[in-house]
């Protein structure tokens, strides 16, 4: 618990309407150090402090970088902030508390690049943050942070926010460019990727907001402080957004790798409802369940692989004995349903046959051949659709069925009681002002 | 790029493909038959169907022949037991929620594959339009045999007529090929080309007069 958080330092700290209370926690001071570094160093940083992407997908943000670096103008930086996955919450918090911080982050990556253009795309129901940024970004015009000749340096970046409308499929980055551009959400066919054919068809650097903000501590403390944190293979911190049945949800800095009983038990403070752990979905709705058996493993990609697991975008979700997990798994097949864009044949049909049979698992009406549909279904989905939507739209249910005691006879997850309703918000997910509250700090060992 | 053909392992065959041409084109080349339904020649691939995807070695998903590029030395399996189940899955899901009764090809492809559309039960939702829309004196539109296939709407637009009449509404499952705002045919900016009518597969669009024949066992006195 040495561990000291930087990526939340100044949440709740500073008015994150305040660019003089930014600078003088520090803010800044990154971008000055980048500038003194050069683009070419700073893009060197990053590929080899091996910054694996927070958003979910974990490709590493160096080699996006480099490529673009190298490619031709114009070219376009962008932080994704459509945060909408399940029992995400990172993102909101940081540009709710922090907004200069992903600003500098932005304007860092765009001097390194290369770039005179970038957007910020929030996620269009998270109006305070975009609020915060929208005028974080307006105060960085007047104090020379952007527009032109930006610290008397001659780099020229203009920076927009823009605001998502409602659709979970435009947090997929190709989908995404497609909204700036004001068209359908649709994902594109990848390749080309976004480093070689992005938004207008230019070289793009698309990174989330979490992995944007882990280069401002790592260009001022430098290579080996990063380095030094986690595993060796995705070092760093980490934002783990804890939720569901803990004593105390919210938002957990820690190193990469830390393991679901560190987070559940000493930041977490145990298991709610019953006080057994029955599962834990990680990743979110997109992502997978496990039992009990894998509290220690550590939460890093390369841990989670080894156990058929995803850390995604760090979403750690928990459920105790008493939850009806039947009816969580109607809900996770309901929200694919709705959020499938209907591109690609897979996604578009078999959210839909998905949720039939998983609503009839989870009110007893299951029939001779549903549950060999549905695995087949979630192959086929996983397998052959165009975008991580459809390929991942099956993953927590199937990984329920697999993991957490379904007994296919009786038709009942052995381990859960389901003696109570879904969560609900009183039963643990957290509203935005209590996850403040204990943003970072750990609490001594409940178990 | 070099023009010298280069070795790609199809169902473990040496074949030898032009570079930049696509698995599918290298396939049928070869002999090889890989199915189709959203893929038109004439028009932009944009490998939506995913009927055509085969098993790619090294590759996490199964690719879509009809976009993915041949490469030197790369292992390709176009009928395995992995391809062969999204395949048929796919047929199932989308004979179980589309009136293919004008599709003859895809009817070839349930039987090719062993597909069974009324595993999902008989009270398995489906993709219901209502009327037939009849609101020009060209053609029809029957969106209950709409596939989704998209080559309506690229003919309409950059790929032939840039007319732009035909986008989408609706999503996931409730998507559906739309008017802007639903608004008949007359009141968009469709010139009455034809060629949307052209490339459906399905019977979706028709001219009236063979709409009108079905419906009344005569042509239409004009």
């Amino acid at each position: 618990m040495s561990y000291q958080p930087v990526l939340t330092a100044r949440l709740g700290k500073i008015d994150p309407a305040s660019l003089s209370d930014y600078e003088a926690a520090g803010g800044f001071q990154a971008l000055a150090r980048a500038m003194e570094l050069g683009p070419k160093a700073v893009v060197e940083l990053l590929r080899e402090a091996y910054l694996l992407g927070r958003g979910g997908a974990a490709f590493p943000a160096g080699i996006k970088w480099k490529a673009v670096s190298e490619a031709p103008a114009p070219k376009y930086v962008i932080a994704n902030a459509d945060e909408s996955e399940p029992g995400t919450f990172k993102d909101r918090i940081l540009m709710e508390g922090d907004p200069f911080a992903l600003v500098e982050a932005v304007i860092i990556a765009a001097f390194a690049v290369g770039a005179e253009q970038g957007y910020i795309y929030i996620r269009g129901e998270y109006p305070l943050a975009i609020a915060r940024v929208q005028h974080a970004v307006n105060a960085c015009y007047n104090a020379g942070y952007l527009g032109h000749d930006i610290l008397g340096t001659g780099f020229h970046f203009d920076l927009e926010v823009r605001k998502g409308a409602g659709a979970y499929i435009c947090g997929e980055e190709t989908a995404l460019f497609e909204s700036i551009e004001g068209k359908r959400g649709f994902p594109r066919l990848k390749p080309p990727f976004p480093t070689e054919y992005g938004l207008f068809g230019r070289p793009t650097v698309i990174n989330n907001v979490e992995t944007l903000l882990c280069v401002l501590p790592l260009v001022l403390r430098g290579l080996e402080w990063f380095r030094n944190i986690g595993p060796e293979k995705s070092p760093g911190p980490k934002l783990y957004c804890l939720s569901g049945r803990v004593q105390r949800p919210g938002l957990v800095e820690a190193p990469m790798g830390t393991t679901l009983r560190t987070l559940i038990y000493d930041y977490g403070g145990g298991v709610t409802g019953s006080g057994e752990l029955g599962g834990v979905l990680l990743g979110g709705a997109a992502g997978v369940f496990v039992g009990p058996e894998h509290l220690d493993v550590p939460l890093d990609f390369a841990g989670l692989r080894s156990i058929d697991a995803v850390l995604g975008s760090g979403v750690v979700m928990v459920f105790d004995t008493s939850v009806d997990m039947k009816a969580v798994l109607r809900r996770i097949a309901r929200f694919f349903r709705h959020e499938s864009c209907g591109k690609c044949y897979p996604c578009q049909l078999g959210t839909q046959r998905q949720y039939e049979i998983v609503e009839r698992l989870a009110t007893d009406r299951l029939r001779p051949g549903d549950l060999l549909a549905l695995r087949e279904i979630g192959q086929t989905m996983r397998d052959a659709s165009i975008c991580g939507l459809g390929q991942t739209a099956s993953g927590a249910v199937l990984s329920a069925l697999d993991r957490l005691g379904y007994d296919e006879v009786s038709n009942r997850f052995a381990r859960f009681n389901e003696n109570e309703g879904v969560l609900s918000p009183a039963s643990g997910l957290s509203s935005p002002l209590e996850l403040y509250s204990h943003v970072g700090h750990p609490h001594p060992s409940s178990h | 790029m070099s023009d010298t053909p280069i070795p790609v392992h199809i169902d473990d065959r040496v074949v030898m493909a032009t570079p930049g041409i696509t698995v599918l084109a290298a396939a049928h080349a070869a002999g090889i038959a890989i199915p189709t339904i959203c893929y038109h020649d004439h028009l932009t691939a944009n490998a939506v169907c995913r009927i055509c995807v085969v098993e790619w070695m090294g590759s996490r998903t199964l690719v879509p022949a009809c976009v993915a590029k041949v490469q030197p030395n790369a292992r390709i399996y176009t009928n395995s037991e992995r391809v062969r189940t999204a395949r048929r899955v796919i047929l199932e899901m989308l004979a179980s929620a589309v009136d293919l009764s004008e599709a003859p090809e895809l009817q070839v492809l349930l039987t090719e594959y062993g597909a069974d559309p009324h595993r999902f039960g008989p009270d398995v939702v489906r993709r219901e339009h209502g009327a037939v829309k009849v609101d020009n004196p060209f053609y029809v539109r029957d969106y209950d045999k709409c596939i989704l296939c998209w080559r309506c709407v690229q003919v309409c637009a950059e790929d032939v007529q840039f007319t732009f009449a035909l986008g989408f509404n609706g999503r996931g499952f409730d998507t559906s090929i739309a008017t802007f705002f639903d608004r008949p045919m007359p009141e968009t900016t469709c010139v009455f080309c034809g060629n949307c009518v052209g490339v459906c597969p399905t019977g979706a669009l028709k001219g009236k007069r063979e709409y009108m024949a079905a419906q009344t066992g005569s042509p239409p006195t004009r």
